[in-house]
């Protein structure tokens, strides 16, 4: 964490200069990103291959957001790009460069959990842990747009998300029941 | 690091993509939503010496009514497609067949464009562009020109496009009038599907008109069968018309086998659901109508 809190930038703009009209650009092999990560903006020059979960994870320091296929398929990466959620590994840094991205370490402390975390607790939601933290980031965004959903919308919902312990029974109570802690009954 | 070493430009304009396209020929390759090209990548499969990433060209991202089409820019996310409300009014195809594309993770990044430009075999919109007989905008070194879909999709993940190329525009026609469904099965919500079909009819008393059947899943690019849209023209879409399309459908498609579904079940679903889809796209053309 040292690295990644002595990386942490004083507040700063985007790194990037708009290129004129007519002008071209060169292709390069490194570059300077500043991603706004829960808040925090993190400067680092970067390889162009790095991946956004890799900057969020080496550069930043925060490793709650997981990596396990890296292509796509299993969600443990997603995270949220400008309020919207996305797959981490399946973006460059450097796209990321002047986004704001939420990770599930802006959701709750181990004393103060996210009414979604208490959620996941108490219908065990969880075995292993590898999976949450994709699992909260995309409940987090569907329950944003889907504030009472039926369990089909939930299943529907996680269907990008593979958990290879728990099984999905446990899941998708926690996120029905984190949707009435949150919204009420309505 | 899990992508090979590249080098990376973001041109902010199609000007400056095209340039660079010009400039690096094969040797560059576009990058718009990355929900293909990212994996491909991860998994070192393939190696471009250049990429040329649209997502700071935003002259590509919009999605408007022109001349009885709809006009999406390359660059319009899958999801905000999927919310527009003009899409729902007059692209219904494409409304019924975006949330069966991957997952609203995907969607948020995936493009209209580069979905097309992918022509992955199993996607949904190649099937749905097809239908509707769209077109897709390309601009390239001898200017600018339009494809139509029936001409675009050459073969698996192979396009009419050149290196040079740029798909900027993917043009949908409305056809005002028409009940229109898109069906698949897939292995979960969001895979790619196994077989998916499109149907679009029109009924005139009861006689189903303009009829089209396109399918994915089923050979190296989407397809449509003339001979199944044959046997339901200008008849009422009767239990013994539609046994007869689903016994069409499954002759006529040669699939391959692979290790998600053998050719013969690939052909028995294609028939299935091309009877859904036909029955669905008659209900709702009676509602329109």
């Amino acid at each position: 964490m040292a690295g990644g809190a002595a990386r942490e930038a004083r507040n700063r703009g985007r790194a990037r200069a708009p290129a004129g009209p007519g002008v071209s650009v060169s292709p390069v092999s490194r570059q300077e990103v500043a991603v706004r990560i829960n808040g925090t903006v993190y400067r680092d020059e970067v390889d162009v291959r790095t991946t956004l979960a890799d900057f969020i994870r080496g550069c930043a320091g925060l490793t709650g957001t997981h990596l396990g296929c890296e292509h796509g398929v299993c969600g443990a990466c997603t995270v949220l790009l400008d309020g919207e959620p996305v797959r981490s590994c399946l973006m460059l840094a450097v796209q990321a460069d002047g986004a704001e991205i939420t990770t599930v370490e802006s959701l709750g402390t181990p004393e103060r959990l996210h009414p979604l975390q208490e959620a996941f607790r108490d219908h065990h939601g969880l075995q292993c842990g590898f999976c949450t933290p994709g699992f909260l980031m995309t409940a987090l965004a569907f329950l944003r747009e889907h504030p009472h959903p039926t369990e089909a919308q939930i299943r529907e919902a996680i269907a990008g998300n593979l958990c290879r312990c728990t099984g999905y029974q446990g899941i998708v109570e926690a996120i029905a029941d984190a949707a009435r802690r949150m919204h009420g009954d309505g | 690091m899990k992508p090979p070493p590249f080098r990376y430009a973001a041109p902010t304009s199609v000007d400056q993509a095209l340039a660079l396209l010009s400039a690096f020929g094969p040797e560059a390759k576009v990058l718009a939503g990355g929900q293909s090209l990212m994996p491909l990548l991860n998994l070192r499969l393939v190696r471009p010496g250049v990429l040329v990433d649209l997502n700071r060209v935003r002259e590509l991202d919009y999605i408007r009514e022109d001349d009885g089409e709809v006009a999406i820019g390359a660059m319009t996310r899958q999801r905000t497609a999927e919310r527009s409300a003009l899409v729902r009014r007059l692209l219904p195809l494409l409304a019924d067949a975006l949330p069966l594309v991957g997952h609203p993770p995907i969607r948020t990044r995936g493009t209209v464009g580069g979905s097309i430009a992918h022509a992955d075999p199993s996607a949904e919109l190649p099937a749905v562009l097809l239908a509707l007989d769209g077109s897709v905008v390309v601009r390239g070194p001898a200017g600018t020109r339009r494809i139509p879909a029936a001409d675009f999709f050459v073969s698996y993940l192979t396009t009419a496009l050149a290196p040079e190329d740029l798909l900027v525009e993917v043009r949908f026609p409305a056809h005002p009038g028409a009940g229109t469904a898109f069906m698949e099965v897939a292995r979960r919500h969001g895979d790619y599907a196994l077989v998916g079909a499109a149907a679009l009819v029109r009924l005139r008393d009861g006689r189903c008109q303009g009829v089209r059947l396109a399918f994915t899943g089923v050979g190296p690019t989407p397809v449509r069968v003339a001979e199944a849209e044959a046997a339901v023209e200008g008849r009422e879409l009767t239990p013994a018309v539609a046994a007869e399309v689903r016994k069409v459908v499954a002759a006529r498609l040669e699939p391959d086998s692979d290790i998600h579904a053998s050719a013969e079940y690939r052909r028995e679903v294609a028939g299935v659901l091309a009877e859904r889809a036909l029955r669905r796209a008659a209900d709702r053309a009676r509602e329109v109508g």
